[in-house]
């Protein structure tokens, strides 16, 4: 057998993308056989909606922490995405080009900051000015809010500032003629026709808000009781992985898995809203 | 200098081999893994082990006691380490040998006025029974409570210790020694509990009882909550393994326990 160059390249290319695709389908795998038949032991209610986790005495209710998990993974949206997005627009619209082209890179460069350096941050400075401003621990739903607000912001902003970009620019045009001033021509205009790719930047920003986990370990607190109040603290899904993951054993190891397959489910859905919303985007644009 | 390369460098080749073939046959290797508690100290007695006795090459891992129990269990370590009051039912088939003692002290932050706290008042505070600093004699603030994560050795002998805790739900739960004692550090009305070994100026360690938490104290027996730091081997140690147990038990080896902060066997 003889092979030239090319095809040796290309099968070698296949192996390694089909390599990221079987890694993925092994993980979906593992984990679905592992906690999937926990879950069937001690029943889908019980285990989503008992609020009771004490995993030495055989309790193992997740619901405290998925409302924890949702009450963080939301403040972060409401403190990111009007940021984010404003941020877009602002940058796409009121900016020129050329400052446009040091900010971005800038606020991109904030994706690559670790989130142990977050949550050190989080933990020294923003705990402490809860603690003596709102009351409570410090430690707490908010403080991990706005944490992870910061964090998702370059994923909002520079898939936002993408979708808006890709505007054409004879709507601007078109809207400025009929008499709009250049704010009613953004927020009427652009953004309702940017909306989808907004929106999948914003869905995205949650799936990485809900998966984080070192970031959330530091400056949530980590008590495993449903969160009354913003400034209790809580325990995500994540958190509960891997503070426990290192002494779980038997059956706490297996309810372990378990919360993973619950967060494989919801990061699987919101990710696969964001694909179809984006693809909606193009399909519309193209067809235009 | 072309020609001269490849002779250079065949000839380190050769010498690494040689280094390696001789290693391979006198080295013997022993795996420690387990309790993230007695980790610092296994490295240091290790360390002096191997200074002393070449020829032995000893890895140091943490996990856990679970994950000492565990891998002394499976054979993935030749020794475990659990710190725990009582080892669980699937220990029972190992091997036990108690090499150091430890002390769980109860920290509060430095500013916090209180000094001593009774055994009942700890439990009530850790159960969420008491949740103001008033109530046991100190100012009018809420009490945060720091734990440890579920599973972690310090946190089930602590509360074994007690007297059966059953923690408040309201507990912040860290999963280190080290982030407990920054916690406290940080919070002037929290409190929490972590090995006597990390304590540093930035938390106050309260009595207990009116007994201190210090090494003294703890060697005459007075203070209560003492945790014995187990060695766990699949049957009786052999080899090298046996050796390095020797080394600790050795008054050496329990010397530089007792400097470094921990408790002796006996």
């Amino acid at each position: 057998m003889k092979f030239d160059r090319e095809t040796n390249v290309q099968r070698l290319l296949l192996v390694i993308a089909l390599s990221a695709i079987t890694s993925l389908l092994l993980i979906a795998v593992f984990i679905f056989k592992e906690g999937v038949p926990f879950i069937l032991q001690v029943g889908l209610r019980n285990f989503l909606l008992s609020s009771d986790w004490r995993p030495h005495a055989g309790k193992f209710g997740i619901y405290p922490m998925i409302v924890a998990s949702l009450w963080v993974t939301f403040g972060a949206m409401l403190i990111g995405a009007p940021l984010g997005v404003a941020g877009a627009i602002f940058l796409n619209e009121f900016v020129p080009r050329t400052v446009m082209r040091v900010i971005k890179p800038t606020i991109e460069l904030l994706a690559g900051i670790p989130s142990v350096v977050f949550g050190f941050i989080g933990v020294v400075v923003l705990a402490p000015l809860i603690r003596a401003h709102l009351g409570g621990p410090g430690l707490s739903v908010l403080a991990a809010a706005i944490v992870l607000g910061i964090m998702v912001l370059p994923t909002i902003i520079s898939i936002s500032t993408d979708a808006i970009a890709a505007v054409p620019q004879t709507y601007r045009e078109g809207a400025l003629a009929l008499g709009a001033t250049r704010w009613q021509a953004v927020h009427m205009v652009v953004v309702k026709a940017a909306r989808s790719g907004i929106v999948a930047s914003i869905i995205l920003a949650m799936g990485r808000a809900v998966g984080e986990t070192m970031a959330v370990i530091m400056v949530a607190g980590n008590a495993a009781k449903v969160p009354h109040s913003p400034l209790d603290s809580a325990q995500t899904l994540t958190a509960t992985i891997a503070l426990e993951m290192a002494s779980a054993t038997g059956m706490h190891r297996q309810a372990l898995f378990a919360t993973g397959v619950v967060l494989f489910v919801v990061i699987m859905v919101l990710n696969s809203i964001a694909t179809v919303a984006v693809r909606r985007r193009i399909g519309k644009n193209s067809k235009r | 200098m072309f020609y001269r390369w490849p002779t250079a460098t065949r000839l380190t080749v050769c010498l690494l081999a040689l280094v390696c073939a001789s290693c391979g046959k006198k080295y013997a290797a022993i795996t420690l893994a387990g309790s993230t508690a007695f980790q610092p100290f296994a490295e240091k007695l290790a360390e002096e082990f191997m200074a002393q006795r070449s020829g032995v090459a000893i890895t140091v891992q943490g996990g856990g006691s679970a994950v000492g129990i565990q891998s002394a269990l499976s054979g993935v370590a030749q020794i475990g380490m659990a710190d725990l009051v009582q080892l669980p039912p699937e220990a029972k088939e190992l091997t036990s040998i108690v090499v150091a003692r430890d002390g769980i002290a109860i920290i509060v932050n430095p500013a916090n006025p209180i000094k001593d706290l009774s055994t009942v008042q700890v439990r009530e505070i850790f159960e969420g029974k008491i949740g103001n600093w008033k109530d046991v004699g100190g100012t009018d603030k809420l009490i945060t409570v720091v734990s440890r994560e579920a599973g972690s050795g310090t946190r089930m002998s602590f509360e074994q210790l007690i007297g059966g805790i059953q923690l408040t739900r309201n507990a912040i739960i860290q999963d280190s020694s080290g982030t407990i004692r920054e916690t406290v550090a940080n919070d002037a009305n929290a409190i929490g509990y972590l090995t006597h070994g990390v304590i540093s100026q930035k938390v106050k360690p309260v009595t207990v009882d009116g007994v201190e938490c210090t090494t003294a104290v703890i060697m005459a027996s007075q203070y209560k909550l003492v945790r014995p730091v187990f060695f766990l081997t699949k049957g009786p140690a052999t080899g090298a393994a046996k050796e390095f147990i020797d080394y600790v038990l050795s008054p050496e080896g329990q010397e530089i326990i007792k400097k470094n902060g921990l408790i002796p066997a006996q």
